[in-house]
């Protein structure tokens, strides 16, 4: 039995573009993993893949040694919980439904219900709302909870879309560059957050990670995987990733050396 | 629909905000609003002579249908320029069932919560059909299937003129006021207090809607479906879900025209009724179902007003009827061009804004 998430030899194509070829990884319980790769590398393709945005031309992907078909409404169900590029937040609600919205899954009350107003419509409204107000609280921005999100700043906004994540009580994170447009406070502690994680106490939950933010990926990841033109170029501890010439390649290319050529 | 966002905003009512304490009950709150409404219009009706009584009515039936499209519009996001041919489902089917009623004998006032039901159910089921492939279509081709729609029902009443009698339309025949109330007792108040009993069920059943689960889900929808999707939303669901919910209370609005008028015709249901809902909703302020209550205020206001206004001038008969007939589509349009300008938010987001200043101001000379 294999626990987490497994890719298996995953292959996208847009028309003649390879955005991802022959893609292995996997992410066990407890693990930070990092997917790191210059631009157009296939990383956001990668998580599109894992969500069920794009569906692969070839290869499988298993969720505990079950095969996984992923669809993007079913993915919190399966405790697979997903943050966008920028924030994806809803501008329209305040904070607080934000991060009820992100346990939409949790949420029982029928049609007949909702529209009779029942009691137990309203029950399920609190107990969605005290449990946002929970996660709120351990990523330290209750204060902002009847804000709308769009008076908030960028650091803040950031933490709400993961907060929204978090109340899935996901057992899989995949966070797609959190530390865009971050200070390097801020970063520090993300990063911490981050870390965090798989350790919480309740509902803790494994990390795949897309960025390009390199202090962030080293600081945080139990393992890395490089991209490069959608292939896997090196994957590794962190610290044997960043030796690797591949890597360096990948990232420095042309100005270090013609290999690629 | 960058509008849409701006119009409805987030908005938090005192009676939730504690985090675990308890709360008034959702449907105990909302119920009280409707009695002490019901209690208003009771005791207006009574100052009120018969025609301003009939009137009243019938901003309680447009309302109906008012309050169902900003939901759809402006909580979800999408767009219905057919809302006039959902009304017009309600109340050919009300006129149909009225008919069959008094065919077979059957001519009790109480028969009428049964063609009502049965108009809604009709409505729900056009509803969720266009529905259906309305969840599929963005921006301008949902607004394209949608005016098919509000072009193609009035079409079919004269398609079918055996069964809708064509241009003429039905009669609908209604049981007059109960007895009890007298001999005397000016049928349009009964006609008011008929009403407004229905609207203020068919607004009781849409706030709490709003306030629910689905709610939320409806605007987070509205701002990002992609986020939706990954939040657990069902996107195409949930939209087909408020499209069914507006289209109810749309074919509610229908019915209570045509029991008013005890008529219904193809006319007064074309493209213009589908243009004047939208634009008396996003007037009134999208998204807010206070808004739909100016939206259908206006909605009756507003031609009373033009013949007001072409009765100050002497004209020859042929110019003022020209001028009635497209006076009140020139001045929806004008005022909604100065409503987007000047207040985003429409009345109701205007109103809201002067309150929340005024509270401030208040607070300020307290400390």
């Amino acid at each position: 039995m294999e626990d987490g998430l497994a890719l298996h030899h995953i292959g996208v194509r847009f028309g003649g573009l390879t955005a991802l070829d022959d893609v292995s990884l996997r992410v066990s319980p407890g693990e930070v993993v990092g997917v790191i790769g210059p631009n157009g590398a296939g990383k956001t393709t990668l998580f599109n893949v894992v969500c069920g945005f794009v569906a692969p031309h070839t290869g499988s992907l298993t969720l505990d040694g079950r095969p996984l078909r992923p669809r993007p409404h079913r993915l919190t169900r399966l405790g697979i919980a997903r943050t966008l590029q920028g924030t994806g937040l809803f501008a329209g609600l305040t904070v607080l439904e934000n991060v009820m919205a992100g346990a939409s899954h949790a949420a029982r009350t029928g049609l007949l219900p909702a529209l009779l107003g029942l009691p137990r419509s309203d029950r399920d409204e609190r107990r969605l709302r005290r449990h946002a107000h929970d996660v709120l609280d351990e990523l330290g921005i209750a204060a902002h909870a009847e804000a709308a999100p769009g008076t908030l700043p960028f650091a803040v906004r950031q933490r709400v879309a993961l907060a929204r994540a978090l109340a899935a009580r996901p057992r899989l994170l995949l966070l797609d560059e959190p530390a865009g447009g971050l200070g390097a406070e801020d970063v520090a502690g993300l990063a911490e957050l981050i870390r965090g994680l798989p350790r919480r106490a309740a509902d803790p939950c494994a990390v795949l990670l897309v960025e390009h933010h390199m202090d962030l990926v080293m600081a945080v990841c139990d393992r890395i995987v490089v991209l490069d033109f959608g292939r896997v170029v090196a994957a590794g501890p962190p610290e044997a990733v960043r030796e690797d010439p591949a890597v360096v390649d990948a990232y420095l290319g042309a100005t270090v050396g013609e290999a690629r050529a | 629909m960058s509008a849409t966002r701006a119009a409805a905003p987030a908005r938090r009512t005192a009676a939730e905000s504690p985090r675990t304490g308890r709360t008034v009950p959702t449907l105990l709150r909302h119920l009280a609003v409707a009695a002490v409404a019901g209690v208003v219009v009771l005791a207006i009706s009574y100052q009120l002579d018969s025609f301003r009584n009939f009137q009243l009515a019938t901003v309680a039936a447009y309302l109906c249908a008012t309050a169902g499209l900003t939901v759809l519009t402006g909580l979800c996001g999408q767009l219905s320029l057919g809302h006039g041919a959902l009304m017009a489902t309600g109340a050919y089917t009300v006129a149909l069932c009225q008919n069959a009623f008094a065919d077979r004998g059957v001519t009790a006032g109480g028969v009428l919560v049964l063609s009502l039901a049965t108009a809604v159910l009709a409505t729900v089921a056009v509803g969720a059909v266009v529905g259906v492939a309305a969840a599929r279509l963005r921006g301008p081709y949902l607004a394209g299937l949608t005016l098919a729609v509000a072009v193609v029902v009035p079409a079919l009443t004269v398609t079918f003129d055996g069964v809708f009698n064509g241009e003429q339309g039905l009669a609908v025949p209604v049981a007059p006021a109960p007895a009890a109330l007298g001999f005397y007792f000016p049928y349009e108040r009964w006609q008011l207090w008929v009403v407004t009993a229905a609207t203020l069920l068919c607004l009781v059943l849409l706030a709490n809607l709003v306030r629910s689960r689905y709610g939320r889900a409806f605007r987070a929808v509205r701002d990002d479906e992609v986020a939706a999707r990954l939040a657990g939303i069902h996107v195409a669901r949930t939209q087909v879900i408020a499209f069914v919910v507006s289209a109810g209370s749309a074919g509610l609005g229908g019915a209570l025209l045509a029991m008013l008028a005890q008529s219904v015709s193809p006319g007064a249901f074309g493209l213009t009724l589908s243009l004047f809902l939208l634009m008396a909703v996003v007037i009134g302020g999208l998204g807010r179902l206070a808004g739909a209550v100016w939206g259908a205020v206006l909605l009756v206001a507003l031609p009373d007003l033009t013949h007001t206004l072409t009765d100050l001038f002497t004209l020859s008969p042929a110019a003022a009827q020209r001028l009635e007939g497209n006076l009140p589509l020139a001045i929806f349009g004008g005022t909604l061009i100065v409503v987007m300008i000047a207040a985003p938010g429409g009345v109701q987001g205007l109103l809201s804004r002067l309150a929340g200043s005024l509270r401030v101001r208040w607070r300020r000379r307290r400390s």
